[in-house]
């Protein structure tokens, strides 16, 4: 089962960089975004699974897909640029994932990651994360909606200026 | 193992059905009652007073011509109406109908599964549900459809925010993400509508907002839109989209009384001393009616209200609601806080 997901998950990331339309390309990171959804529901990390869902697939691509829908993109054959330098980049790039692959595939096979551990059975409660969240981690998390605030005042601010 | 997996299909195939049914005659009890609201009779010419008339409506518009645009986008032309209809009928897959029921010497609970993060569940799947609209806006290549799609994705998302925000009231009093528990908690009086009053009416517009109701529905507004999102789509197809807003306003009514019209929970039941199988049944049809007066409820405002302006109802999304459920939370949260 998860074989057959990790490779639809595969299968749609390639598809969505190499369709020509926007909106297309779009549809298929929503199928990515459930493959992997369904990959974290196998590891009993049901709350990620669901946010997963409700945060990327029902929040992030409803807001592109509206973009794209009103700028009413047109194809992007017309943006073909040249190349050369971005190849060489390209290559090492590649070279450097195959070996990430390579090496997480090597290791999938030993023992160590087959089976789930211990803790993987209650981690994934909301329970469990909420607590981590408030205690071990809240610097970190009040610094993370710091953040956040910072840039919803900057949208804000970058908004009105447009507009004045 | 294989009798457990056959109870549950047999609880989908019940539930399937009794939505299905219900939207049929959800649909007729929208004809009459506008009827009755406008001073005419409606449709009561099909079997007793109307009765067979939605066997009629589905009839007729299987056998209509399946019309598909020559520049519609023809595989994302035919996926959005199945979205929209599987969007619709799976979030019933959480909602309990009752407790448990005794049969045949087992304890069945009437729910077809509880997942611990089932709130959780029911905001992802019809927060997906916009996505059917917006497709059939873009695939149809029309601008008449293209403007509905847009309009609803922004109604969605504007509301979506506070619907979610609303229900972290009532999640915080239950102190659970399961349904089945914020039922069982609202035993007695403690109804959520009496604990959560404005968590409750927040939580009410943004299901008629979620659902692309009046007065919330510009999205399909005919003086100006033609049919909106739905404008060319026919046949069957056209039917799929008109059973999935109508399933999903029955599921919205399902959902509501859930959350805050005590669910299944009939008021001091318990204490009657009625044999256990009655005690089901009546609470079975305890949530039959609260849900079925909340669908009316929604016809009676649709009839009642006109229309907003796309501005009007973009001020009252994010200038009224959102902070209002954002203070509905620091309220709640302060009092539970007093109360422990």
């Amino acid at each position: 089962m998860v074989l057959l997901f990790s490779s639809i998950a595969v299968g749609s990331a390639i598809m969505m960089i190499t369709r020509r339309s926007p909106v297309i390309s779009a549809l298929y990171l929503i199928v990515n975004f459930f493959s992997v959804s369904a990959i974290y529901l196998m590891l009993r990390a049901e709350f990620i699974a669901i946010i997963q869902i409700l945060v990327y697939a029902g929040a992030i691509m409803v807001l592109f897909l509206f973009v794209i829908m009103l700028l009413s993109l047109k194809d992007e054959s017309k943006l073909v640029e040249n190349l050369t330098y971005k190849k060489l980049g390209a290559i090492i790039i590649a070279l450097l994932f195959l070996s990430t692959v390579g090496i997480t595939t090597f290791f999938a096979f030993t023992d160590k990651f087959r089976t789930l551990s211990p803790l993987a059975e209650e981690m994934g409660t909301t329970e469990f994360i909420g607590k981590e969240l408030y205690t071990t981690y809240s610097f970190p998390f009040e610094l993370v909606t710091f953040i956040l605030l910072a840039a919803i005042v900057g949208a804000i601010v970058l908004a009105q200026k447009k507009f004045e | 193992m294989w009798i457990e997996l056959l109870i549950t299909t047999v609880k989908i195939f019940i539930v399937v059905h009794v939505v299905l049914i219900g939207v049929a005659y959800t649909v007729y009890a929208e004809r009459r009652v506008s009827a009755f609201i406008q001073n005419r009779y409606g449709p009561n010419r099909v079997g007793y007073e109307g009765l067979l008339q939605p066997f009629a409506d589905v009839v007729k518009l299987a056998f209509k011509e399946d019309i598909v645009p020559e520049n519609a986008n023809k595989p994302v032309h035919r996926l959005a109406p199945m979205i929209s209809i599987f969007v619709a009928l799976t979030t019933m897959a959480v909602i309990p109908f009752g407790h448990t029921i005794e049969l045949f010497g087992r304890v069945i609970p009437l729910q077809i599964t509880d997942v611990n993060v089932g709130i959780l569940y029911i905001l992802a799947l019809t927060s997906l549900g916009v996505y059917g609209i917006t497709l059939s806006g873009w695939s149809s290549n029309s601008k008449y459809s293209l403007f509905g799609g847009i309009r609803s994705s922004a109604q969605m998302i504007s509301y979506e925010l506070s619907m979610g925000l609303s229900i972290i009231g009532v999640v915080l009093i239950t102190g659970s993400l399961s349904l089945q528990d914020i039922v069982i908690h609202q035993y007695g009086w403690k109804w959520n509508i009496i604990l959560q009053p404005l968590g409750f009416i927040i939580f009410l517009v943004a299901s008629f907002a979620e659902t692309n109701r009046a007065p919330f529905d510009i999205p399909e507004a005919e003086p100006e839109l033609v049919g909106g999102y739905h404008t060319e789509y026919s046949s069957m197809k056209f039917a799929l989209f008109f059973l999935a807003e109508y399933a999903n306003m029955i599921i919205a009514s399902a959902v509501i009384t859930t959350l805050y019209l005590g669910g299944w929970q009939f008021p001091y039941l318990q204490e009657f001393g009625l044999p256990p199988l009655a005690v089901s049944l009546i609470q079975v049809a305890t949530f039959g009616l609260k849900v079925a007066f909340l669908v009316f409820f929604f016809i009676w405002v649709r009839w009642s209200i006109p229309r907003f302006r796309y501005d009007q109802l973009m001020n009252l999304g994010w200038k009224v609601m959102l902070p209002l459920s954002i203070l509905n939370i620091i309220v709640t949260a302060v009092i539970i806080k007093i109360l422990k």
